[in-house]
């Protein structure tokens, strides 16, 4: 460490680090957190609002969750360039693919797309997808699409730099057979949760719901977070409660990009 | 970060200590039944984590050093000295050691307290979580931890986050050991593999 402070020193002496501040040379990135969970009759999906070059947020309200079909979704992490060239391609193909058939396309053929690409540009790509989506033969759907280029369809999967902080949360508060609310109050409080605890995770929470009858987006305000503020070590007034399933959380539709305070 | 899952908890006279039990050196466990839970004084107990031998020098030397100084003072020493003991070690020879430890125990002067030294500072919080096995259950632990939790729902709470770590971190594993300390002294109890918690997808 005292090495390491000795070159930062002398590279302060010279004048390149202050001329241009550090994110103009990092890569735009969707450090976030993503979630997905299956309940009987559709999915929810649930991301943060936060892309980052480096240590500026470049877009403090991203939408994350971006529609490949009317009943399917995905969820995006990882370079935000990379994800959205292969939403793209993969929107095309679909749309082909469901004018063929005539008819709307499996959960699965998305997730199948997206991981044909994934894993034969492995190694240029740095993308983990969450596909998720109701169709008519298998109800809701949630395959998981990580970097590398595997398919594994799952219950409930979480995604992004975020994730690591809520398996914990997730084993313990997820259970097979939940209705529509349960899910979104875990997703959001499992959201809200990692968006404390991650730098790259931030700003509002965006759900979605998908069923057989269409899709229902909600947002989440940064003061309505249901597990709100940091926990500060001297705050000993602060009592943190269980996502409690009965429990109402203020739900708004999407306002005014300028009403959006954080 | 180091390979390993501990947690310290305040309860309303005591606190709570747990941790994994696996040792790695690479890819291979070299130990799966460690106690990562060692002795600093009868009602003070530290939890390592971090690099095995640093970790151990460190809590040994704490250990000397803090009989010395309870006969100094004729009673037993509070945690806080504990803690700073510790900390002035991490803190001096921050550039060579790699070990974190969290120390926790009761005293009479201010209960049962945790103390997290990382890295050569000292802060007291209610509860504190270290190693590996940590990320994967912050969200966990920020959400079900409550103020004035009873000894029965502590020593739940830390064996459910102990649990819950284990089997998302590589490297955490084995049994759990939890050490209970309150008035009456120190309480020692290991929870193995197949009696602990188990989620929805086991």
């Amino acid at each position: 460490m005292a090495a390491a402070t000795a070159t930062r020193f002398c590279q302060q002496l010279s004048s390149v680090s202050d001329m241009s501040p550090d994110w103009t040379a990092k890569e735009v990135s969707t450090g976030t957190t993503i979630m997905a969970v299956e309940y009987e009759g559709g999915v929810v999906i649930g991301a943060d609002s936060r892309t980052t070059t480096g240590a500026y947020i470049a877009n403090r309200v991203t939408d994350k969750l971006t529609p490949i079909h009317d009943r399917i979704f995905r969820c995006r992490s990882g370079s935000a360039a990379d994800t959205q060239a292969i939403a793209d391609i993969v929107a095309y193909q679909l749309g082909f693919h469901s004018i063929e058939l005539d008819e709307a396309p499996l959960v699965q053929a998305a997730a199948n797309l997206f991981k044909a690409s994934c894993y034969r540009y492995r190694e240029e790509l740095m993308a983990g997808i969450i596909v998720a989506g109701w169709d008519k033969r298998r109800g809701g759907q949630v395959y998981t699409v990580p970097v590398g280029g595997m398919l594994v369809r799952q219950p409930v999967s979480v995604g992004g730099s975020g994730s690591t902080y809520i398996y914990g949360f997730m084993d313990s508060n997820y259970k097979p057979n939940m209705t529509k609310e349960q899910c979104l109050h875990l997703v959001s409080g499992a959201l809200s949760l990692a968006m404390e605890r991650d730098g790259s995770s931030g700003g509002v929470i965006r759900l979605a719901a998908i069923s057989e009858s269409g899709v229902e987006r909600q947002v989440i305000l940064g003061n309505q977070l249901p597990n709100g503020q940091l926990p500060r070590e001297k705050d000993n007034h602060r009592i943190h409660t269980t996502i409690e399933y009965t429990h109402h959380v203020p739900v708004c539709k999407i306002q005014a990009l300028n009403s959006i305070c954080w | 970060k180091s390979i390993t899952t501990i947690i310290a908890v305040e309860f309303n006279g005591g606190v709570v200590l747990g941790s994994d039990s696996r040792v790695s050196a690479g890819e291979t466990v070299v130990n799966r039944v460690m106690n990562k839970l060692s002795l600093l004084h009868d009602k003070i107990y530290c939890a390592l984590s971090g690099s095995a031998a640093d970790a151990q020098t460190i809590a040994e030397m704490v250990n000397y050093q803090l009989d010395v100084h309870s006969i100094e003072i004729g009673e037993d020493p509070q945690v806080r000295s504990a803690a700073t003991l510790v900390k002035n070690i991490s803190y001096k020879y921050k550039e060579e050691l790699s070990a974190h430890l969290i120390v926790a125990g009761w005293d009479r002067r201010g209960g049962g307290q945790v103390f997290v030294t990382l890295n050569g500072l000292l802060s007291r919080q209610p509860f504190a979580v270290g190693g590996s096995g940590s990320s994967y259950v912050y969200g966990f632990v920020d959400a079900e931890y409550q103020k004035g939790m009873s000894k029965e729902d502590c020593q739940q709470f830390v064996v459910n986050t102990i649990s819950l770590a284990m089997s998302r971190d590589g490297s955490s594993g084995g049994v759990a050991y939890l050490v209970t300390i309150d008035e009456k002294g120190a309480e020692e109890k290991c929870i193995l593999g197949n009696e602990l918690p188990t989620f929805y997808d086991q």
